[in-house]
């Protein structure tokens, strides 16, 4: 028997029916009968300070717990704050549902009081959107978002929800399931593409795998790990990939690209048969695409077809799912007569171990080094550990150095690269897990795009440890400057009033009275002695804790491949001067 | 590689803001639209679009790829110009004072098949279908006569023949 509810209910009891636990959010007039009805339920809904915090909260959930996540904001500005958090999502392919508040259906169009064209704006950074136009669509509309969001290539989904269509009563009938022909089944991948897949891989001198997000979604890390091991292939990680094939694994080349380490791109750029998972061949990753990795043989798996030859063209393209294809793969890999390329495989862990010993280095010196910030964080992490980042400089030491071993352990904003994404996808993280310990790799710019929400970390109960890499600079930026731009470092420091020409402001802010004013913790550091002790203090702490590392702004994240440049070609820091790794016999 | 014409069909819901969504798609993705047509088809639910693209293989291969992948669209089929009919309608308004002058349109229409679907003192406007090729030969034939206004549908297509399954809507 239907059973009669307001629109708003509705929405209420489809996503109960989705099994709904947390929501990001605000409300406002909009929205406010939605609100009403989430008095009753037993969704827990977290208030965040900024809409952009709900979107990116619900983006890190989604994250660290393969669900989908949940924010809500009203109508206009609470919309139109929301689509940072949002067009991360959908360039990182991360399922998320976004539902907004909109005017009466009356008033739409007259430029009403918060209006905006909600449906236009999202439509271009989300999978799909829709605008409800009579209560009784919401049921199957929620169910459609979630089919949505989920299937296929994942990514974020947008309902806007007209007040009137709150208000309006309803006959309420979950729909247990839809045909739905706009969402394609996903390709099985083709049995004979995957058979010459493995004789590649099993006649290959020099084999490489790159990983990347997609392997994270599909959860194919066993596979992978099983392919890799039985035919000793060396395998890198992709920004997104990280945590999708453990990086202590004495196979594992660590990260890619730009900023990876050296030995992934060179053992990479010299290899006859590449073999690419889940990854788009982002121009971070490739470099200067006409002179990246020449000789292979390029194998690429994704689960979307449009990412196939989009940027380099392989010879064996597989459409589908990575779990399923690697599972295949390894069937196939299983019949061949394989030889164990143990000569090349022991030569490039050689290689790895070298190229490790920059992490391990003792860089104690004063100012900190952030590599010792890196350092110390990796004697701390452990496998439930949930390292979330922020963008710029802070980002790529922790993705340059930090061993990440499981999937969603790693969360970090790939495609779009938004600053001020890591503290507010720390809250989602923590709360869809609890129980693990959720470090924010931190720049003292990106913190301060979002540091109000220290308040929703006091009063939801969420103890963060937020480490601000404190170099009072927009460090990439600034670092692009000293290289690039003549050391003209034109308002990349924050400490300086107008473009940076004047003398320095010192502690604004004072990171640590900004931590306490909130209610949490605040430590400084200065001195190399204490930089491993203050983790402890942090994560041991039952508060949200803000160390301000007072570290080094002179040093740059290095290695580095300038932009459109050949990722053999990298630029090293003074310390870590590898020579050329090549393992051609 | 080559840029050539490619003419898609592409099945779509019928529904509002589905023309803006494939639209925002092509002038995102930067690919290059000449014509756009849309209009209902045998079943009420599904819409067709006929898109004119010009671009090179991995172009096109792209924009196949991406319209697929959207929710809204169900079929995309790059229609091969020899097995197909190609048409679009063009409506021409021409200046036409004289007796004369009329009588010379109308025979110019008749060579080309067109017909006359209004006239007065001063105009006469035509009604011609065709190929863009055909079309354009057409407007150009009238243009020294004085071209009052021209409204043009943009090309829709059919593959030949009948060949079960090759443009199907879902279920």
């Amino acid at each position: 028997m239907p059973e009669k509810m307001p629109g708003a209910s509705a929405l209420i009891r489809a996503l109960e029916a989705e099994k709904v636990e947390h929501i990001f959010g605000i409300p406002g007039g909009a929205i406010i009968d939605v609100y009403d009805k989430l008095y009753d339920s037993d969704i827990r809904h977290v208030l965040v300070r900024h809409e952009q915090v709900a979107a990116h909260a619900a983006d890190g959930y989604a994250r660290a717990s393969g669900k989908v996540g949940i924010c809500f904001a009203t109508s206009g500005p609470g919309a139109t704050n929301l689509t940072t958090g949002i067009a991360n999502a959908f360039y990182d392919s991360i399922p998320v549902i976004a539902v907004t508040g909109q005017v009466p259906t009356s008033l739409i169009g007259n430029d009403s009081f918060q209006e905006a064209d909600t449906v236009g704006i999202f439509m271009p950074i989300t999978k799909y959107n829709f605008q409800v136009r009579t209560g009784a669509e919401i049921p199957e509309i929620v169910k459609k978002s979630f089919a949505i969001a989920t299937s296929n290539r994942k990514g974020p989904v947008h309902i806007d929800l007209p007040k009137d269509t709150q208000k309006e009563e309803i006959d309420f009938v979950y729909p247990k399931s839809l045909k739905l022909p706009g969402i394609k089944p996903i390709p099985k991948g083709h049995p004979r593409q995957i058979k010459k897949a493995a004789r590649e891989l099993v006649n290959a001198e020099r084999p490489v795998i790159i990983s990347g997000g997609g392997v994270i979604a599909a959860e194919a890390t066993t596979e992978l790990v099983k392919l890799a091991e039985g035919l000793m292939i060396p395998v890198g990680v992709t920004l997104m990939g990280k945590g999708s094939f453990p990086e202590s694994h004495p196979l594992c080349l660590g990260m890619f690209g730009m900023h990876g380490r050296k030995v992934a791109n060179d053992i990479l750029a010299d290899a006859d048969v590449v073999l690419s998972i889940g990854m788009r061949f982002s121009d971070r990753v490739t470099g200067k695409i006409s002179t990246f990795c020449p000789e292979a043989r390029l194998i690429h798996i994704d689960i979307d077809a449009a990412e196939i030859g989009k940027n380099v063209a392989p010879i064996i393209p597989i459409v589908g799912d990575a779990r399923q294809i690697l599972s295949r793969l390894n069937a196939e890999v299983g019949k061949l007569k394989t030889k164990k390329n143990t000569t090349y495989a022991e030569k490039v862990k050689e290689f790895i171990r070298e190229c490790q010993s920059c992490l391990e280095m003792d860089y104690d010196e004063k100012p900190i080094k952030p590599q010792l910030v890196m350092r110390e964080l990796n004697r701390v992490i452990d496998p439930d550990t949930i390292v979330v980042t922020e963008v710029g400089q802070c980002q790529m030491w922790g993705a340059h150095f930090l061993n990440i071993d499981r999937p969603r352990k790693w969360i970090s904003s790939g495609g779009l690269g938004t600053m001020g994404f890591g503290f507010p996808a720390s809250i989602g993280a923590k709360t869809a897990c609890p129980d693990s310990t959720v470090i924010d790799v931190a720049g003292d710019g990106s913190f301060q795009m979002v540091l109000q929400d220290l308040a929703t970390c006091i009063i939801e109960d969420l103890p963060i440890v937020v480490c601000v890499m404190d170099n009072r600079t927009l460090g990439m930026v600034y670092q692009w400057q000293d290289l690039f731009y003549d050391k003209r470092s034109s308002a990349t420091l924050l400490d300086h009033a107008g473009v940076g020409k004047g003398s320095a402001i010192p502690e604004v802010p004072d990171f640590v009275k900004v931590a306490e004013a909130y209610g949490g913790r605040g430590i400084k550091i200065d001195s190399p002695g204490d930089v491993g002790p203050a983790i402890d203090e942090a994560v041991a702490n039952e508060v949200v804790t803000v160390i301000d590392f007072k570290i080094d702004k002179s040093e740059n994240i290095l290695p580095m491949v300038p932009a459109g440049g050949n990722i053999k070609n990298m630029l090293l820091s003074e310390r870590c001067r590898f020579e050329p790794y090549t393992a051609r016999s | 590689m080559t840029e050539k014409q490619h003419i898609i069909a592409c099945l779509v819901e019928n529904k509002p803001g589905v023309m803006l969504r494939i639209s925002g798609l092509f002038a995102r993705r930067g690919f290059n639209i000449e014509s756009i047509a849309v209009g209902t088809t045998e079943n009420d639910d599904i819409s067709r679009m006929t898109i004119i693209v010009r671009g090179d293989d991995k172009v096109l291969e792209q924009v196949e790829k991406q319209l697929l992948k959207q929710f809204d669209v169900f079929k995309v089929t790059d229609l091969d110009k020899e097995t197909s009919v190609v048409r679009e309608l063009c409506l021409v308004k021409v200046n036409a004072k004289t007796e004369q002058k009329k009588m010379l349109l109308m025979n110019y229409a008749e060579i080309f098949r067109a017909k006359v679907v209004d006239v007065n003192t001063s105009t006469l406007t035509l009604e011609i279908t065709g190929d863009v090729q055909k079309v354009d030969a057409f407007v150009d034939l009238l243009r020294p006569h004085g071209i009052r206004e021209i409204a043009r549908t943009g090309t829709v297509a059919m593959a030949r023949g009948q060949k079960p399954g090759e443009i199907q809507g879902p279920g």
